[in-house]
């Protein structure tokens, strides 16, 4: 249908959305890194770009590699999107320009500082618990209970029915991949999830002093409809929280699992923002976002055909080791800034700054109250089209 | 290769070369310049690689997009008429022998 065969480029005929290729991803990444600029996957009919700066590159020309026909597999120009496009993700300039300044006025640098004091509070009174515990499950008691406490909090959701924040996400990062097994059982039975979700965007479902009728307030002022500034607070639901829970928990496993890289955090905390960072870097949360083309185009000299899905490798990039020295060891103290784990240019994570600071904040507690971290059991993986993370990941520590 | 020059917060002078194509930023990070943070790797997100740049050189950048604008209103130091955010300037031939000015602090 896109023509591709007429291309010479280099072909994989590997499913990128495979269970065993989703669950052990770098393999296959470094083939392609290896192959070319631009590699052509003949299972989905789509181009690969895999390599630090030809992602970068696409992601910084926004004009030509486009959001708005859908970041996931499905082309919005042929296909019916799951749910309404998020005017956000899924859109390009002057739309998308118009409501980014909504949401990066809500969640200014200013209000992410002013959200240091509780989130630290939070996460010291977490681990302190945990300690106590001694054995726990990373993921369900700290990488998912810390996110699920503070964000909510300061979006302005009630209390009840908090569980479904988890499977929309899922729903969401599951749906840029192929209708697989992973799309299909995260969709199934998930009408409620969605009532709840578009219920708990509406202005009334929302805490006057919280974050998300601060968006309606200012989206109003930018001439938004109610409805529009309901789809605002679904960018923020969706995306702010699956990707936290993932990023602490593959930190958790990244230093339960390198004990060295444990010490140098141990003795000296003030290094958790870092750690974090080649968390973002090393196990990228999220692995890939698809672009389409608006027109024909070079990256790194090889021509590129307007009009067809382009599948951009995140976590391959930030592991290139064009661009990395040891592109694949783990090590808090490496210069991980120009990683695109956030993304990069006019559709970087919107939420970036309040994802360190909560990864700091969970990591500085860690660091502060535990002498020695390690994995009690085999941790099991939760398989997503979009995101690397785990189900469950049993630890335990001991305080120090 | 363009030299730019940066003065910090307690007047010492540090030149760096800048590669070509290399944002001011990417310059400071790849010389080692301290009062540089850049977190957010030069997405207009983090607003702590805050320069201070005078005249004659304020003049010769390229204007601010609304976006740095926006994020300049956002940093530790206070804004100043020539503060720019150094991800934002694109270093060439024409900058050599720029010279800009650290803030206190980025966070």
């Amino acid at each position: 249908m896109l023509m591709l065969e007429e291309h010479p480029y280099p072909e994989d005929r590997t499913d990128p959305f495979a269970l065993d290729v989703l669950a052990e991803p770098y393999e296959f990444h470094a083939c392609l890194r290896e192959l070319g600029t631009v590699v052509h996957l003949t299972r989905h009919d789509v181009l690969a770009v895999a390599r630090h700066d030809d992602v970068q590159a696409a992601l910084g020309d926004p004009e030509t590699f486009c959001s708005s026909a859908g970041v996931g597999l499905a082309d919005f120009r042929r296909e019916e999107p799951w749910r309404p496009p998020s005017l956000l993700l899924e859109a390009d300039p002057p739309a998308h320009t118009k409501a980014r300044h909504v949401i990066t006025q809500v969640l200014s640098l200013a209000v992410v500082r002013g959200l240091r004091e509780t989130f630290a509070a939070q996460a010291e009174g977490l681990v302190e618990a945990l300690v106590e515990r001694q054995e726990f499950d990373g993921v369900r008691d700290l990488a998912a209970a810390f996110p699920l406490k503070v964000f909510p909090d300061a979006v302005g959701l009630p209390e009840q029915g908090r569980e479904n924040l988890l499977p929309y996400g899922s729903m969401a990062f599951n749906g840029f991949g192929p209708r697989n097994v992973l799309f299909e059982r995260a969709m199934a039975g998930g009408e409620p999830v969605k009532e709840w979700i578009a219920r708990h965007c509406e202005r009334e479902a929302l805490k006057d002093d919280g974050l998300g009728a601060r968006i309606h307030e200012v989206a109003a002022a930018e001439g938004y409809e109610a409805a529009e500034a309901s789809l605002l607070v679904r960018s923020f639901l969706s995306a702010g929280v699956d990707t936290t829970v993932h990023a602490l928990g593959n930190a958790l496993y990244c230093l339960a699992s390198y004990p060295d890289q444990w010490e140098i955090l141990r003795g000296d905390p003030d290094r958790a923002r870092h750690a974090f960072e080649e968390t973002v870097r090393f196990e990228s949360p999220v692995q890939t976002f698809f672009r389409t083309t608006t027109r024909s185009t070079e990256l790194d000299g090889v021509e590129v055909p307007g009009g067809v899905k382009v599948l951009l490798f995140l976590a391959s990039a930030n592991r290139d080791p064009r661009r990395w020295t040891d592109a694949d060891r783990f090590d808090i103290c490496r210069e991980a800034r120009g990683h695109v784990g956030f993304g990069s240019g006019i559709h970087a994570c919107v939420g970036q700054m309040m994802a360190r600071l909560e990864g700091e904040v969970v990591l500085q507690a860690l660091a502060r109250q535990v002498e020695r971290i390690e994995l009690a059991g085999e941790p099991v993986r939760q398989l997503n089209n979009t995101l690397r993370g785990f189900e469950s990941l049993p630890v335990a520590v001991v305080g120090s | 290769m363009p030299r730019v020059s940066f003065i910090d917060a307690d007047g010492s002078e540090t030149t760096a070369t800048a590669a070509s194509g290399q944002s001011l930023m990417e310059a400071a990070i790849a010389n080692g310049i301290d009062g540089i943070v850049a977190e957010c790797g030069g997405n207009m997100m983090c607003a702590t690689c805050h320069v201070y740049v005078d005249e004659p050189w304020a003049d010769r950048l390229p204007p601010r997009s609304p976006v740095e604008d926006e994020m300049l209103g956002e940093t530790v130091c206070p804004r100043r008429a020539g503060s720019r955010l150094s991800c934002q300037i694109r270093v060439d031939e024409d900058l050599d022998g720029l010279v800009v000015e650290l803030p206190e602090a980025q966070v």
